[in-house]
């Protein structure tokens, strides 16, 4: 029976922690953001897996508030299972991340609201 | 299927714009309206003689129904579809289909925005993405300074080059009494002014302004009894790749490509033999990818292609020749300002900035975050 609310479901799931990806079973090509079909080809046989939360550093850019506000970076990142997804990049000074930085996702919240962060991998074994 | 667009078959007779800068207290619709009526009564038709309308208005998801009702007529298109700021192109595409298959007589295309005076900020009525909203990027700023960042780091290029093309965008705004920023600018002042979403400054960023435009559409021969120097459209191409930033295919490449592409088949011609060229510059590296992606240089080398004020006026190329969304007008949606400055360059209207001997025109419209592009090539009667 396919998931016919992927949006609410993923994002249940993130409201508790856990970072999902769909993965068509046939042919296990992972898909995000969530759909009720695979783009192109409309495929529905389509399940809930964890996803793995490596992954790279695709783009970035730092935005700076008005101070005391924090600086913080909004970045898409390239997760291991080929999806790309927007993050913030934590755990480093905003204007050090680079792209090609391997990082790790956890999900946590920004302003309460449930939010992938991302840390760089050296510095989470350190 | 053959693309059959109807090239040269329709043209511009009439442009206006009115309201660019500061136009306190007057709404949207007000705003689009006068435009209109100022476009139509340069060639002497009336509200009465319009029976096809495009339209999009800021806030308003029936802005042709409303503009009919203003105007009090009974068109027989009403379109006010929306694909951001490059709905303008659109509509100039689906005029020319309409007008060519006798679906309208005359079309009007109009856009009116009060969001300086109203609001002092770029307006929005998107639904926000659960994906994306939680990051709390600047919109639509981030989405382009990411595609900055990519471009930066595959290209080598550098907020010099991107202060280039503001540069550049100023100059021309020097040489415009319409537009609303035209003090001096240089590169080091760009590079020292507050950082929006990085690398992206705010003199990397379009304008925030009131402003409104109009233009008139006929068929060809009806459009030589009506004006001396009809623009006549010689393509007209749209193409979409994605709605968020986060899944645009590739940061580097947007969807200009293929509707460039295409808009230059149907005019048959090429980059090569366009005269003027405005491009939708809602941010500096909009006019380094569309530069690269309508084929004026290689993938890559936009950031080294503005370097040198090749852009600017004097240069090989001119681009953006009213100042563009970065030193003329941006009221939210800034896609028919391009028209409207490439129809009046190819009239022979554009003043101090006129762009000498220009026969072929290229107007380039953006919309969302790089997601929707739409290309219209124009032409004077010399050019057929």
């Amino acid at each position: 029976m396919p998931d016919l609310t992927p949006e609410r479901s993923w994002l249940e799931a993130l409201e508790q922690g856990r970072f999902l990806l769909q993965r068509r079973a046939s042919t296990g090509a992972f898909i995000f953001p969530p759909r009720v079909a695979e783009p192109r080809t409309g495929a529905t046989d389509l399940e809930w897996v964890a996803a793995s939360g490596a992954g790279v550093v695709h783009a970035v850019t730092v935005i700076a508030p008005r101070p005391p506000a924090a600086p913080y970076t909004v970045a898409l990142i390239d997760l291991a299972e080929g999806p790309r997804v927007m993050g913030r990049v934590e755990g480093i000074a905003p204007d050090q991340v680079r792209i090609g930085l391997a990082v790790q996702a956890r999900v946590s919240r920004i302003d309460g609201v449930p939010a992938l962060l991302f840390t760089p991998r050296e510095a989470e074994h350190a | 299927m053959r693309d059959a667009f109807p090239r040269a078959a329709t043209a511009i007779v009439s442009t206006a714009t009115h309201g660019i800068g500061e136009a306190p207290g007057q709404s949207a619709m007000e705003l689009a309206v006068r435009a209109s009526l100022l476009a139509l009564g340069r060639v002497g038709l009336t509200p009465a003689d319009v029976d096809g309308l495009f339209i999009a208005l800021p806030h308003d998801y029936f802005a042709g129904l409303g503009l009919a009702e203003y105007l009090g007529i009974h068109p027989r298109l009403t379109n006010n579809s929306r694909v951001g700021g490059s709905s303008f192109q659109t509509y100039v595409l689906w005029a020319a289909l309409a007008l060519a298959a006798g679906q309208c007589d005359v079309a009007l295309i109009t856009y009116g925005s009060n969001q300086r005076t109203a609001s002092g900020k770029l307006q929005s009525s998107l639904r926000p993405s659960p994906f994306e909203a939680p990051y709390q990027a600047l919109t639509p700023a981030s989405a382009y300074a990411l595609a900055a960042s990519r471009h930066m780091h595959q290209f080598g290029t550098t907020r010099e080059q991107l202060a280039q093309v503001a540069v550049a965008a100023r100059q021309w705004a020097q040489r415009n009494p319409e537009a609303f920023m035209r003090d001096p600018l240089t590169v080091e002042q760009c590079l020292a002014s507050r950082m929006v979403s990085s690398p992206l400054s705010v003199r990397d960023s379009c304008l925030v302004t009131d402003g409104a435009a109009a233009l008139v559409m006929t068929r060809g021969d009806r459009a030589r009894d009506l004006c001396l120097h009809p623009v006549y459209v010689l393509g007209a191409a749209e193409a979409t790749h994605h709605r968020m930033i986060s899944t645009m295919p590739d940061l580097t490449v947007t969807a200009a490509a293929e509707s460039g592409a295409r808009a230059y088949a149907q005019a048959g011609i090429g980059p090569q033999d366009v005269d003027v060229v405005q491009l939708y510059d809602a941010f500096t590296i909009n006019t380094i990818l569309f530069l690269e992606d309508l084929g004026f240089c290689p993938k890559g080398e936009g950031g080294r292609f503005v370097e040198g004020g090749r852009i600017a006026p004097g240069g090989s190329l001119p681009v953006n020749t009213n100042g563009g969304g970065l030193s003329c007008v941006h009221p939210g949606m800034y896609g028919l300002f391009t028209l409207v400055e490439a129809a009046r360059q190819l009239a022979g209207e554009a003043g101090e900035r006129q762009v000498s001997g220009a026969e072929i025109a290229l107007a380039h419209g953006n919309g969302g975050e790089l997601s929707s592009q739409a290309t219209v090539v124009l032409g004077t009667g010399a050019a057929l």
